[in-house]
């Protein structure tokens, strides 16, 4: 028989705000344990939230980066669990009126363009984080009350490698956005895997396995290839599979039960009296709106319409932001665009990782990279002077032109001084010639050469190819 | 009426003594008889009420602002270790 | 004659302006006051003398130095349920442990800035849940008519510290009548703000929608004079309302002409008490004769309010108290793993009211009963809420008696919770649709017990119900009585 995989993700991301979600302590990764900590996020007697307003703005444009719509009611609720690293052992989230409802995500996968829809990404506040000792466990607070976007799909995946694409594919969006960072380092997303089995021929959905928790998107892809056989193999050997809750052992490759549907948590939620709800205006979301990037797959998609150029300089682009913004500028008047992009790709960006440096931190426009491809292409240098020209350029931030004045390295296309050029080396190397004439092509690319050595690099290489022939000849 | 007061301390996680148990339970019970008075009333067509008062949209500035001192953080902790607070072992 | 630590904050300020006393003579008359009646009435958990004393010296010296402060020198206890900094904050349970507040709350704060002397934590039921002050980790707090008797509660050991003298003023916190209740049974103002016009932060929470932190004073001048200070919103509350705060003193002044009192019909309940029938009736007559206009009303819900309140508050108190699990601060009885030491520190650290409304909050919510209790709980508080704002169309103020009976005696309804509930029945509604309330002696049962009457005003009516409040006490002098402890 054969089985289909239905998948759905809830995928925990860690919105980039300066401070927490309910208190002015910073949100920042790496400092000293519980310092950065208050009575607020420390879940003392007496605290009380009250909500930072770029969570919710970023919240928010999340919500339009993922083509939902933002209700014109939002609510905080409670979810009631204990658990040591939960001051308050109640988490606030968003539970019946989320801040962002109904959208969906376009992207590359499986040779094509696919979608997932989102159920939601709501708001909801990030815990402490617990270390493990021999003989006891030990909490961090710093974690604790940083704002978090949950992003819920609806199942539309059904494959490990769909789910891995997806998960890119959102992070990638969430950069663009600049709402998180998405450092997968430090924990910054994080993932709660749905999944069930059927046969291909049966709608009624297999028994829900929800895997908890992952960090890495490749452990996920990896998780789900498991799981999916091991489901199978279960149903195969005329076994039933229960709803429960699986943790993946990334080491040993494997998934082992958790709890299943009878000890699943009672959550008792209920709305949070202690924050009221929100009511966004219309000007709040135009002004968000406004803030709204042009998403990754539609960037490679226009770039590539656009420019003319190649699937893979566009996805180049893509995957670096910074890179394809200072290529637009370059592309900017220029007929080759294909050239602006190899050099971009090729030449700027070897330099900025041999020279450590950044694209902030270049002393030359962008247009410079235009004017450099613009002077090959009219035939003013060549492609090696332009080489040198580019070096010189990078040091010093100079023009190209000016470069080229400065230094008198500009192409000579004067037939009086190329010919001259050509006798010299035509009577310097007989052998070669008498080659030639005996027609072995490959001794003109001899003397071409020559012919550029002494040029220093700056003869015009089509007119040197036709004289020689023509001098040869005779 | 009857509840099933062993479920319910493992969720809110208070450990009863059984005389306490025996305690607590008939006079929860008394309790839950008398709110279920509310159920004469109809209220299909009521909204809820969550606050006392209608505000909405009360935000604050993602502004940074003094954090505690770590020993005000660990002062009141009953054991700390390294800067963390300690716990006995989580096991899942 | 006056002693010095009967005056109010009124009369005391006047004094302390004209040099005829010292912020640390009337800071020692209470601490001696203490020393010779708190064995018996147990109004205090804790208080530091040094602390009050030097608190006491730097109010003189700022004085002296022509600094003014509408509580400048002031003694005002605290209920021990509002954190002060580096003072301990036990909720009068074993859980806290040796808990200290690295913070103030917010009406600390204004209380600190307006130059009030900060001291001692003042007893109360457990987390506020209860109607006695019996259910203390430090042991009952007595009333100081007679020590037989409860003083109410929860906020038993403000109301009692005011009106046994031992204070000039306390704060106290009013989740279910737990400010107005002990201010009727002990003979003292107990003033009870709209839900919103006080900030709760710092207020350790029992019930986060109904909780608010308010006042005991000696007279209603006093209340209006302590609200003065402590009202307004606050950016660290997000509930609390930016209403402009009014002058409430200036208030204060005016005619009772063209007031509208109602009197709730449904509020003739069985069980009411025949002499606080009549000190009621005979005040809500008093009212009529200084030229207030009485008319019936009807609050049709009020047989509602306590099942709706025991269900509202219980499931907010239920996730309130999840954070006292021994983790990060308080008491801890250790266990295997974390869940074992949760269990153990909250089995022994909290007492059978609070474990019983934990509890009960925990099966309102769970899954399955959350429609039948929580949800419809919520919606019964929504026609509980019209009530009132249709009457507050006919009339400006409502009256009631604040307890249908004086002080009861200790261990007289220990045993049996629904019946200590079913007293809060004409104090809880008013926390149910987030009005503001004052509760002012308005006579004497024949035992020598104090009787209240209860004054509802709008949300953010304070200003009306001070004045009616003031009018009646300049009429009458019942506030003027002081319990005989010698
Ligand atoms: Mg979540
Ligand atoms: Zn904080």
């Amino acid at each position: 028989m054969e089985y289909e995989l239905v998948i759905g993700l809830e995928t925990h991301v860690q919105l980039n705000t300066c401070t927490k979600m309910w208190c002015g302590c910073a949100n920042e990764y790496g400092s000293d344990s519980n310092t950065n900590v208050c009575p607020v996020c420390l879940g003392l007697p007496g605290v009380l939230p009250v909500l930072n307003e770029a969570a919710l703005r970023k919240t928010a444009l999340t919500g339009f980066l993922l083509n939902c719509s933002v209700p014109g009611y939002a609510k905080w609720d409670r979810k009631n669990y204990f658990y040591p690293d939960n001051p308050k052992n109640y988490q606030l989230t968003q539970l019946d009126f989320p801040s962002t409802v109904d959208g969906y995500v376009n992207f590359e996968s499986l040779g094509g363009i696919v979608k997932v829809r989102i159920n939601r990404a709501h708001l909801e506040e990030d815990v402490g984080k617990s270390f493990h000792f021999a003989d006891y466990s030990g909490i961090d607070f710093n974690r604790a009350g940083v704002p978090l976007l949950e992003i819920v799909t609806e199942p539309d995946i059904n494959s490990a490698e769909m789910a891995y694409d997806y998960l890119n594919a959102l992070k990638n969006i969430l950069e663009y956005g600049a709402v998180s960072d998405c450092d997968m380092e430090k924990g910054q997303v994080r993932c709660d895997v749905n999944i069930s089995v059927r046969p291909k021929s049966q709608s009624k959905l297999g028994e829900k396995v929800e895997i908890k928790n992952m960090n890495s998107f490749s452990g996920i892809r990896r998780a789900i290839t498991y799981e999916f056989k091991r489901q199978v193999e279960v149903l195969e050997k005329g076994g039933t599979l229960v709803q429960e809750t699986r943790r993946w052992d990334d080491d040993a490759g494997v998934t082992d039960s958790m709890r299943t549907k009878e000890d699943a948590h009672d959550y008792r939620y209920f709305p949070d009296p202690d924050l009221m709800p929100y009511r966004p205006s219309d000007e709040w979301l135009s002004a968000i709106r406004e803030g709204v990037v042009e998403l990754p797959l539609d960037r490679k998609m226009r770039m590539m319409s656009q420019h003319k150029i190649p699937q893979e300089s566009a996805d180049v682009f893509v995957r670096e932001p910074l890179l394809g913004d200072y290529f637009e500028q370059a592309v900017k008047g220029v007929k080759n665009s294909r050239s602006v992009a190899n050099w971009v790709i090729n030449n700027l960006q070897a330099k900025l990782v041999e020279s450590g440096t950044t694209i902030d931190g270049l002393t030359f426009s962008p247009a410079a990279i235009g004017e450099l491809v613009e002077l090959v292409e009219s035939g003013k240098i060549s492609g090696k002077i332009a080489q040198e020209v580019f070096n010189e350029m990078f040091k010093s931030g100079v023009s190209p032109l000016g470069i080229i004045e400065s230094k008198g390295l500009s192409q000579v296309s004067d037939t009086v001084q190329l010919k001259a050029f050509c006798e010299e080396v035509i009577v310097a190397n007989p052998a070669s010639v008498d080659d030639f004439r005996d027609g072995k092509e490959a001794a003109l690319n001899f003397l071409k050469g020559q012919v550029m050595k002494i040029s220093r690099g700056k003869a015009n290489p089509k007119m040197v190819d036709d004289l020689l022939r023509e001098m040869l000849v005779d | 009426m009857e509840i099933d007061i062993s479920r319910l301390v493992k969720l809110a996680r208070i450990e009863l003594k059984p005389e306490e148990e025996l305690r607590l339970a008939p006079q929860l019970g008394e309790v839950l008889g008398y709110v279920d008075k509310l159920k004469e009333l109809n209220v299909d067509d009521v909204e809820p009420t969550a606050h006392a008062s209608p505000l909405s949209n009360v935000l604050r500035k993602d502004e940074l602002a003094d954090s505690l001192c770590r020993d005000d953080v660990l002062r009141n902790a009953p054991e700390s270790s390294n800067g963390l607070f300690v716990v006995p072992k989580i096991v899942e | 004659m006056t002693m010095v630590h009967s005056l109010t904050i009124n009369q005391l300020i006047e004094k302390l302006r004209g040099g005829q006393l010292t912020s640390r003579q009337i800071m020692e008359a209470c601490l001696n006051r203490i020393d010779s009646v708190d064995d018996k009435l147990n109004a205090f958990i804790s208080y530091d003398v040094e602390d009050a004393l030097a608190q006491a010296d730097f109010a003189d010296k700022a004085r002296s130095e022509g600094q003014e402060g509408a509580l400048l020198g002031v003694p005002v206890a605290i209920k021990d349920v509002i954190a002060v900094k580096n003072h301990p904050l036990n909720c009068a349970s074993k859980i806290l442990g040796n808990y200290e507040s690295p913070y103030d709350a917010t009406v600390i704060k204004k209380l600190r800035e307006a130059g009030a002397i900060i001291f001692g934590r003042v007893n109360m039921d457990e987390f506020a849940m209860g109607s006695s002050t019996e259910n203390s980790a430090f042991g009952p707090s007595r009333n100081p008519w007679d020590i037989d008797y409860t003083p109410g509660g929860s906020s038993g050991g403000s109301a009692v510290a005011v009106s046994a003298d031992e204070c000039i003023a306390s704060l106290g916190s009013d989740t279910g009548g737990s400010i107005r209740q002990p201010a009727a049974l002990c003979g003292c103002v107990g003033l009870k703000p709209t839900y919103g016009r006080v900030s709760r932060y710092g207020l350790v929470a029992f019930a986060s929608s109904l909780d608010q932190i308010g006042s005991f004073t000696k007279d209603v001048k006093d209340a209006a004079i302590m609200l003065q200070v402590i009202a307004g919103a606050d950016e660290k509350d997000s509930t609390s309302v930016p209403e402009p705060v009014p002058d409430y003193t200036v208030a204060l002044s005016g005619e009772l002409k063209g007031m509208r009192i109602g009197l709730p019909r449904e509020y003739q309940v069985d069980g009411l008490d025949t002499e606080v029938k009549a000190a009621t009736e005979s005040a809500v007559a008093k009212l009529e004769e200084l030229g207030a206009e009485v008319k019936e009303i009807s609050l049709p819900h009020t047989e509602y309010a306590i099942a709706t309140y025991y269900i509202i508050a219980t499931a907010e108190a239920s996730a309130n108290l999840a954070r006292f699990e021994g983790v990060r601060y308080g008491a801890r009885i250790d266990g295997e793993d974390p869940e074992e030491m949760n269990c153990r520190t909250r089995g022994a650290g909290f007492g059978d009211e609070v474990k019983r409304r934990i509890i009960l909050g925990t099966y309102v919510l769970s899954s399955g009963y959350y429609d039948a209790y929580y949800l419809r709980a919520q919606k019964v508080r929504t026609l509980i809420r019209q009530d009132f704002l249709q009457a507050f169309e006919h009339v400006d103020l409502i009256a009631t008696p604040t307890t249908p009976t004086p002080a009861f005696k200790i261990g007289e309804k220990a045993k049996d919770p629904l019946e200590m509930y079913l007293s809060d029945i004409f104090t809880i509604s008013c926390n149910l649709a987030g009005l503001c309330g004052v509760s002012l002696p308005c006579g004497f049962s024949e035992k020598g017990l104090p009787i209240g009457l209860q004054l509802l005003g709008r949300p953010f009516g304070e200003s009306d119900l001070l004045r009616a409040a003031n009018i009646y006490q300049e009429a009458t002098d019942w506030h003027t009585k002081r319990p005989d402890l010698d």
